[in-house]
């Protein structure tokens, strides 16, 4: 689908969405944060730079998930007390939009979820169990980040955000849950741990010396 | 209105970075990127932040000894499984146990895309080590992780004392961390427990020839000593599948025993009754006895001898001889018997009857000639002589049956005692071993 383009009301920069369901750009020229409306694009904020970081991943990186392709569109990088790590907003060639992770190289691949009763950040403790899906998680840490930026298309507005608590579940196979309380309202992902080379990346970034 | 090309390759390619100690002002290499949280300054033994772009200094230690040098130096590559990696961390750890410190090392590895991964190595045995993507179920003395059931080792307190180049974690020197071994060979699945993080691994154990040739090491890796907790047994094959293997052969055996006694005829041929008397056998030494025949084909023939012997032996020179072609079989063949009691209580040794088997004999007209001796304290004694043609030997099966028993016995001897080596390091000795240790503790 061809998408129509915009232009960024700060800079006048050409802004074209990869994803028909983008809530969120980041201008690549200027680094301002706009939000999609019925009309335009409004700029609600402005990306400070990112850090310097050693994720191999990029926007436009594409790869493999299973038998779909995929492409990144968008990222959020957050930063908690042992570093940081970065959440890829892929869009698989079906349309759907999953996220693929990588902290420090441990790579996961999640959708989001929807499940009733959700605890509240503060009911959550380690080693407590939950079942979704008929699938038992259990709690295997409980971080506090910071969102630290973003860059890219984001299917929701994600700017303004200061701490934040993720809930780490893992299970006896490659799957795992994260329940994220940016808002209120817990979100949940399910997926599971990926092999770097399953995911036949292409469009990396290149180290020098590598 | 035209936007532009949009940037050409985004961000700037990382590189190692070069940065000053803030203590020292020694030259410090970032080689992994962002990944480092730490960095150790090889010169003034400082822990910095390698997050901080002041490299605020954390924590700085006294080396106790100068000579804790890695076997690969730090920046040094290599190919591990394919993919290259490259030294950016070094550690010792080590654990007191009964008064005795034990000192192992532990290697950063990194790889852009592929990111961390360890190497350990202690008193030359070396494992391949990732952190466990899967979450283990640990039941006390056992583990389950992918489905396979690792076995409880042993659980010290390891503490770090010496540390050089970058951590993707929080380092510092004296540290301590509760560290649980569970074993799976050549496979080891560790949990690292500090405050209230418990982080699990798994390694792979290594030969330090195969370090030296990834990392292109010059020299000879230090030699292994002893057994480690997850070497791999030099028994490859399985040693209940050899013993499966052996008693199928050995039920084989049995049933091609069973098959050839089926087979064999058994068939009598002769069997006469003489009488030795030492006032006779002066004038006559030998004699022939009646004369018989070896039907079908060519066969074995046994020759049964039985005597009442009673603490006497007798001793039969015996001639199979073909009446039609005069080839003869000799042989002699003793009947002896003796019991008796002493201090162990009764004996006796001997049998009152033999028996031997002559292999292919052909087909045709035969006869015996018989010389007896016997005991001279036996005035005289009957004996009887039984030729059975067609029986089944069974002695090379015997031979079948050990030639398969002692292999299975050696291999699977030299499997215990390869196992056990590898057990009485753990926190459950073997018998034996554990009752040596509890006394040991009783001392304390």
């Amino acid at each position: 689908m061809t998408q129509p383009a915009a232009n960024c009301p700060n800079c006048g920069a050409k802004i074209v969405f990869r994803w028909s369901s983008s809530v969120q750009i980041v201008c690549e020229y200027c680094k301002s944060i706009l939000v999609r409306t019925d009309v335009d694009l409004k700029k609600v904020g402005q990306v400070a730079d990112l850090p310097p970081d050693s994720s191999p991943i990029q926007i436009n990186t594409d790869g493999k998930y299973g038998n779909k392709a995929f492409v990144v569109v968008g990222r959020i990088l957050y930063e908690y007390d042992q570093g940081s790590w970065n959440e890829w907003h892929v869009m698989l060639n079906d349309g759907t939009s999953a996220w693929l992770s990588d902290a420090q190289s441990e790579y996961a691949v999640s959708f989001s979820s929807k499940a009733p009763n959700l605890p509240s950040a503060a009911q959550v403790h380690l080693g407590q169990q939950f079942t979704w899906n008929s699938q038992p998680y259990t709690v295997s840490a409980i971080t506090p980040a910071h969102y630290r930026g973003v860059e890219g298309e984001l299917p929701f507005q994600y700017w303004d955000k200061t701490n934040v608590t993720f809930v780490d579940l893992r299970t006896e196979s490659a799957k795992f849950a994260t329940l994220d309380y940016s808002d209120p309202e817990a979100a949940l992902y399910l997926g599971e741990f990926v092999e770097f080379d399953g995911l036949k990346l292409k469009n990396l970034r290149s180290f020098e010396g590598w | 209105m035209s936007a532009g090309a949009p940037p050409l390759s985004g961000p700037p390619r990382p590189q190692a970075k070069g940065l000053n100690c803030p203590k020292c002002g020694a030259a410090i290499v970032l080689r992994s990127f962002g990944q480092a949280q730490t960095v150790v300054c090889a010169s003034c033994r400082c822990i910095l932040d390698a997050k901080d772009p002041n490299l605020a200094i954390l924590q700085q230690f006294e080396a106790i000894t100068r000579d804790v040098k890695p076997l690969i130096p730090l920046g040094t590559r290599g190919k591990l499984r394919g993919t290259d990696y490259e030294v950016v961390g070094f550690q010792r750890r080590s654990t007191k146990v009964d008064g005795i410190t034990y000192y192992w090392h532990e290697y950063v590895l990194f790889n852009p895309y592929k990111g961390i991964r360890y190497l350990s190595e202690y008193n030359g045995h070396w494992n391949d080590i990732s952190i466990c993507k899967q979450l283990p179920m640990s039941e006390g003395t056992s583990a389950n992780y992918l489905g396979e059931i690792y076995k409880h080792f042993q659980t010290c307190d390891a503490s770090t004392d010496f540390v050089l180049g970058e951590f993707p974690w929080q380092v510092r020197v004296g540290e301590h961390a509760a560290v649980t071994d569970f074993v799976h060979p050549p496979r080891v699945l560790s949990s690292e427990k500090l405050d209230k993080e418990v982080s699990w691994s798994i390694g792979e154990y290594m030969y330090g020839r195969e370090i030296c040739d990834a990392f292109k090491l010059p020299g000879d890796p230090p030699e292994a000593m002893g057994v480690y907790e997850n070497q791999p047994s030099p028994i490859t094959i399985n040693v209940a599948g050899i013993w499966v293997t052996f008693a199928a052969f050995a039920v084989f055996l049995l049933a091609l025993m069973a098959a050839f006694d089926m087979r064999a005829k058994k068939e009598p041929v002769l069997q006469q009754t003489y009488q030795f008397n030492r006032a006779d056998a002066k004038s006559e030494t030998s004699f022939v006895s009646d004369e018989f025949v070896l039907g079908g084909g060519t066969s074995t023939v046994e020759v049964k001898t039985s005597a009442p012997v009673d603490n006497h032996w007798i001793y039969l020179n015996y001639a199979l001889i073909n009446q039609d072609t005069g080839q003869a079989w000799d042989f002699g063949r003793e009947v002896s018997y003796y019991h008796g009691y002493d201090n162990d209580g009764s004996w006796s040794e001997g049998k009152r009857t033999d028996s031997v088997v002559i292999p292919s004999v052909p087909a045709g007209h035969y006869y015996l000639r018989i010389e007896p001796e016997a005991d001279p304290s036996l005035p005289r004694i009957a004996y009887t002589v039984d030729v059975i043609r067609d029986v089944p030997v069974f002695g090379i099966y015997g031979i079948a049956f050990v030639a398969l028993l002692l292999p299975a016995l050696v291999i699977s001897w030299r499997a215990y005692t390869f196992e056990r080596s590898r057990w009485s390091e753990s926190d459950h000795p073997p018998m034996q071993l554990s009752s040596m240790s509890s006394s040991s503790e009783d001392d304390e």
